[in-house]
């Protein structure tokens, strides 16, 4: 289906903070959600909720990452929840090489066993350390690699496939094989991996107690933080003459190519940069919930990432992480009161943002604010070219 | 390894070849020749194994002495259901997002969501099992150490026979010359005077009519569960890009290659294992062919 349509977008260009005059909502969106993360909500929220609302920022990482590669790039990653799983395994891996050193009941079960494995390889009966585990006894080989390998596998898999041209949905589908493999193998593979249960039951990261109230606030600031840094570098990148470049590949992607560049090149960058964000999101997320699991590496979490960006706006970097904490939020409120109708109410929320808010909630700030100001209504315009052009 | 054993094994291949070919035909002219993204496809396959869990149990109540027909019955209602329900979805939904496809394959992904709830909540949260048929139980003798269990070898005819309808209908009849115009040239099939609408929403009804009957013919090998379509919908999209897209025959090819070669690996790698290493193949196999292992040679 041959289907270019040129991109009549003053919306787009409202939304992507790049337009003429802004609201203040816009305008300081950033400042607003640097306070809100900052100073609102740890002032307001007791020790439990503020452990929820990290759990949910930790996710709101990877709708940052998407919002970059298909908002901007035009790339739909259902595969987020790989990058995500790899950082979360990684840290894992560590903490659970950790406990498993430092715990007495572990080492009496060493003990008896003669070896000093994690207790679910014991039960498994596996008798050595596998050797891809043993790097992750070092704290400096754990941390790095949370950042690189993902953004190495990233890197190595769009660009093989971009510069192919394997584009659009045909990208989708294998980033979709791709959970699927990741969730398959760790499943299948217990005595290594966990399995269903994942990897849990680990206190300590470097000597710190993880349980602890304050170390939990001091990890939801780190997570805050970390989180921002994550926004400010997608800023960057956007407003960078990369960025720029990124959106012509996503309007007319061989107009690019003609004029020298090579569009897999960016892609895969920024792919790669997305893959960087979700691993650290998936790191954080274990040591908050103290658990990684292949729940959150499989499909459906996969396709739930893209909705937090859907919902916050696929162009906004600042409405995903409110598309997270939102969705998240919702989750959470669903199962606790009445869990049958959460699947209608994420597949309904999939269903009505695509077809009524294609710009998410800041598209919608974006058209109320134009219909208060009398301007002609811009967020109407067809979203047809920001979501790639099937072949 | 002895003869026999390779004979069941090829046998097993053929058998997932069949449910695999089933399901990807509907998705092949869904997203083959349409362009359109239903993730929703496996659904609508458990739709059509409801239907024919609902026959079955109808005639086992009402009319048991006609037991035996209601295989037939069961298929026939499962394309019936299933292609309304896909012609409302078309109008209702898909229709408004024809030119954004990845758009679409959200939407559908909700649409997706929102009936396996449907299934969990209205027919049952655990997995159903339809009834075998008397004339369907036991096995095919051919030799000593060969046996064919009927209900696979039923499948076996029932997807050929599907496949040659497919086949005839979009290439021997004025429907399908309408559809293959439509998906060549939106913009000349209209000026032409078909009413590319009409056109749309038919194919679509007819490709989801077709996730029917691989449901239908699912309930013979396996029981039915709310999640049963989210299972396949990963390989079935698979089985579709490797063949290459917009050619049925590279479909059916490539669900026999597939489902051979997840006979294979599953004797020596263990079910779960052997879906992720033709999973990863796949994608291997795609850098080196993009459009598909049988893409049509054809200009953009």
């Amino acid at each position: 289906m041959q289907t270019h349509i040129e991109s009549s977008s003053p919306a787009r260009a409202a939304v992507a903070n790049v337009g003429r005059s802004r609201g203040f909502l816009e305008r300081w969106s950033f400042a607003i959600l640097a306070v809100l993360l900052l100073a609102a909500l740890p002032l307001s929220l007791d020790v439990f909720r503020l452990g929820l609302a990290a759990k949910f920022l930790s996710l709101g990482f990877c709708a940052v990452g998407i919002v970059l590669i298909w908002g901007y790039g035009g790339i739909l990653s259902l595969g987020q929840g790989v990058f995500f799983g790899l950082g979360s395994y990684m840290m894992a891996m560590f903490l659970k090489l950790e406990s498993t050193g430092a715990d007495s009941s572990a080492q009496a079960l060493s003990s008896f066993f003669g070896s000093s494995l994690p207790d679910f390889m014991v039960w498994n009966s596996i008798e050595a350390l596998p050797w891809w585990w043993e790097p992750f006894h070092h704290v400096w080989f754990t941390l790095p690699a949370i950042v690189l390998l993902p953004a190495l596998l990233a890197f190595v898999l769009a660009y093989a496939n971009f510069r192919k041209r394997v584009g659009g949905v045909y990208f989708s589908i294998i980033t979709l094989a791709l959970s699927a493999i990741l969730s398959i193998v760790i499943i299948g593979q217990q005595g290594v991996t966990g399995g269903v249960n994942g990897i849990n039951d680990f206190r300590t990261f470097l000597g710190v107690n993880l349980d602890e109230d304050r170390v939990k606030i001091a990890m939801y600031f780190v997570t805050c933080v970390l989180l921002l840094a994550c926004v400010a570098v997608g800023r960057f990148l956007l407003r960078s003459r990369l960025g720029k470049v990124l959106v012509a590949i996503r309007d007319r992607e061989d107009r690019v190519r003609f004029s020298g560049y090579d569009p897999a090149l960016f892609k895969a960058f920024v792919f790669a940069v997305a893959a960087i964000f979700s691993s650290i999101g998936g790191a954080l997320f274990t040591m908050q919930v103290g658990l990684a699991s292949p729940s959150l590496v499989g499909i459906v979490p996969s396709v739930e990432m893209v909705i937090y960006a859907a919902v916050g706006g696929r162009l906004s970097l600042v409405g995903a992480v409110y598309g997270a904490v939102l969705v998240g939020a919702a989750k959470t409120f669903f199962s606790e009161n009445f869990v049958e109708y959460w699947m209608y109410f994420i597949g309904v929320l999939f269903v009505v943002v695509v077809m009524f808010l294609p710009d998410g909630l800041a598209g919608l700030i974006a058209r109320v604010r134009a219909r208060r100001s009398k301007a002609p209504t811009p967020a109407t315009a067809p979203l047809a070219t920001a979501t790639g052009v099937a072949k | 390894m002895t003869v026999d054993m390779f004979a069941m094994q090829a046998f097993t291949g053929l058998s997932i070849f069949t449910i695999l070919m089933l399901m990807a035909l509907g998705l092949a002219i869904v997203f083959g020749l349409m362009g359109v993204i239903n993730m929703a496809h496996g659904e609508l396959m458990a739709m059509g194994a409801y239907t024919s869990y609902g026959t079955a149990l109808f005639f086992q109540k009402f009319m048991p002495s006609l037991m035996d027909a209601y295989v037939f019955v069961g298929i026939v209602l499962a394309f019936i259901v299933t292609s309304v329900f896909g012609f409302l979805l078309e109008r209702g939904l898909i229709r408004f997002l024809y030119r954004r496809p990845l758009d679409t394959l959200l939407a559908t992904w909700g649409l997706s969501l929102i009936l396996q709830q449907v299934f969990r909540q209205f027919i049952d949260a655990k997995e159903v099992e339809v009834p075998t048929v008397s004339w369907l139980k036991g096995a095919w003798q051919v030799t000593e150490g060969i046996a064919l269990p009927l209900s696979r070898l039923f499948i076996i005819v029932l997807a050929i026979v599907t496949a040659a309808v497919v086949y005839m209908i979009l290439f021997r009849t004025r429907a399908g010359l309408r559809i293959r115009a439509v998906t060549q040239n939106r913009v000349m099939a209209g000026a032409a005077g078909i009413d590319t609408a009409r056109v749309d929403a038919l194919s679509f009804a007819f490709g989801c009519g077709l996730a029917g009957i691989a449901g239908s013919s699912f309930t013979m090998l396996a029981s039915t569960g709310p999640t049963t379509g989210q299972q396949y919908i990963v390989d079935t999209f698979i089985v579709v890009v490797f063949g290459g897209v917009e050619s049925l025959l590279g479909t059916i090819s490539s669900a026999f290659l597939i489902g051979q070669m997840q006979s294979w690996f599953e004797f020596g790698l263990g079910g779960s294992m052997a879906r992720a290493s033709i999973l990863a193949l796949v994608i291997a196999v795609l850098y080196f062919r993009p459009n598909g292992l049988f893409a049509a040679k054809v200009r953009r």
